[in-house]
């Protein structure tokens, strides 16, 4: 007797201390099974939290395991050896990656124009038929060189050609130059992807040069002075070239100030530069000599002559009363006679009244 | 603020010279002070040397303008002159055109001076040089090239343009945003 007493006494303590296996919750607690997470929205009770926030905690993650092990109790369950194994659901929730997106590959200068004109690649056969050799020739690689060869075994002298040069010879060259060309680009779109400044030099000189790279090359010339060209001096009409900022760095004098001077001083200057400008020599202006001419050929007869009728044509009400005023003192008086003149004349001599 | 360039300041002068002849040493020789031409964001201002001075402690990306704003430097390195700078060339202008009070609008709304619209023309004006337009009671309007030489002028067909536009004052109404 006292032995089931103990044990029901016993079993009623045990009893006590076992939580209920519900759980009440104000808000539900978002479970995913596949990962076995529960992630619990409710708000944290700050009180209890401030007064014993270890104990707290402690019941808060059991209430919380018990839920996920509820949902879990209720998967398909089966044994396997003396266990019971659950067979989770796959996972709902995304686990966010540790490493950064990576970057895309930045594009390559031709990329980035083809972008822009939406030039799309196109697939290319690997063999083309070669008419000449009656056979399938690779576009590049393995036996490409050696159709090649067998291709072009013979070449033509151009007929303005030096007869002397080899042309296999130029061929070589030309090829080792669009190589080398390519090779240059391609280590520069390398560059640009890993933003690398690479210094350049000077100009590089071509067969046919047009106008705007010698230019180039003038000004790259000038600034190359220990000074980077600041006593060089400029020829007559000299233009700068744009946009070699990057090539002389630091020459670019239309960025540079100029040195102050004083104002007694820049104004003497500035009147040097006037009186430069003033003295130059007018252009034969043909224009006006053919006038001057006209004018001067004209016999003084029929200025006298010019009638009432041709008054009326040329000398509107405005221009015969202040008609035309001098401001400057040629004493060229018979102008206004003379151009009337040429009105009246009619078809005679009216050749410039057409 | 810059001091202009030989280069500019040999431009600037060569298109003033067009309009005002050898007056433009007036604009530089004056009697009451010191004047000079500065650059900034290429328009060119005309401005006292003291006035200068002052302005040179603002910094340059603050200032908007200074003294009186004669034109411009276009990209390739042209000079355009501005309405603003009227008020100094009509005084010592060289050649001159009149217009009629009937015309004086149509040019004032931006458009080229037809020979029915001219008044009076001054003298030995040669084609192609600049203009400055005045109404009959001697008010500047604006300037302009002359599209025909005096001589022609008075064979000209009445429609016929006489002198192009290329500023009036309409403009500080019309374009006042982007007078400067």
């Amino acid at each position: 007797m006292v032995l089931l007493s103990e044990i029901l006494e016993k079993t009623e303590r045990e009893g006590s201390k076992l939580k209920s296996i519900t759980v009440n919750k104000h808000l539900e607690v978002d479970l995913d099974l596949g990962t076995l997470l529960a992630v619990d929205p409710n708000v944290l009770d700050k009180k209890s939290l401030d007064e014993n926030a270890n104990d707290y905690l402690l019941n808060l993650t059991r209430d919380n395991v018990q839920i996920l092990f509820n949902q879990v109790w209720e998967l398909p369950t089966e044994r396997v050896e003396e266990a019971i194994v659950a067979k989770l659901p796959p996972s709902k929730y995304v686990l966010p990656r540790s490493k950064p997106v990576p970057k895309p590959k930045p594009l390559t200068k031709w990329q980035q124009f083809a972008k822009e004109k939406g030039i799309e690649k196109k697939k290319k056969a690997k063999l083309t038929w070669d008419e000449q050799l009656k056979k399938w020739v690779p576009r590049y690689g393995f036996k490409k060189a050696r159709a090649e060869m067998d291709k072009n075994w013979v070449l033509e002298v151009p007929a303005n050609a030096d007869p002397m040069e080899d042309q296999f010879e130029k061929r070589a060259v030309a090829k080792g130059e669009r190589i080398a060309k390519n090779e240059l680009q391609r280590l520069r779109n390398i560059a640009k992807a890993k933003n690398v400044k690479v210094p350049r030099f000077g100009i590089v000189n071509t067969d046919k040069s047009s106008s705007k790279d010698l230019q180039t090359a003038i000004t790259v010339a000038k600034s190359s002075t220990a000074s980077v060209g600041k006593f060089q001096e400029k020829l007559p009409h000299e233009k700068e070239a744009r946009g070699i900022a990057k090539i002389t760095p630091g020459a670019s004098s239309r960025k540079r100030k100029l040195p102050p001077v004083s104002a007694e001083h820049e104004k003497s200057f500035n009147l040097a530069i006037v009186e430069s400008v003033l003295s130059k020599r007018p252009k034969l202006d043909i224009d006006k000599v053919v006038s001057r001419q006209i004018h001067k050929a004209q016999p003084p007869s029929e200025e006298e002559s010019s009638g009432r009728k041709s008054k009326k044509v040329a000398g509107r009400k405005g221009q015969r009363k202040g008609g035309v005023t001098k401001n400057d003192s040629s004493g060229r008086k018979s102008k206004k006679g003379a151009s009337r003149k040429n009105q009246k004349k009619g078809g005679g001599g009216g050749r410039k009244r057409r | 603020m810059k001091r202009l360039s030989e280069e500019r300041t040999k431009i600037l002068f060569e298109k003033l010279t067009k309009y005002i002849g050898p007056n433009v040493k007036l604009l530089i020789e004056r009697p009451d002070g010191l004047y000079c031409f500065r650059e900034q964001k290429d328009r060119v201002y005309y401005v006292s040397e003291k006035i200068a001075n002052l302005a040179n402690t603002i910094p340059p990306d603050l200032l908007i303008s200074v003294g009186t704003c004669f034109g411009k430097f276009t990209k390739t390195n042209k000079f355009r002159l501005h309405v603003t700078a009227l008020s100094y060339l009509a005084p010592y202008a060289h050649a001159k055109i009149w217009l009629k009070h009937a015309a004086e609008q149509q040019f004032l709304y931006g458009n080229h001076v037809s020979k029915s619209g001219l008044g009076r023309i001054s003298e030995n004006t040669e084609k192609y040089q600049g203009v400055i337009v005045f109404n009959m009671s001697d008010v500047p309007l604006g300037f302009g090239v002359a599209a025909k030489s005096t001589v022609e002028c008075k064979n000209a067909d009445p429609l016929s343009s006489v002198c192009f536009h290329q500023a009036d004052i309409g403009e500080y109404i019309r374009s006042e945003e982007d007078l400067l």
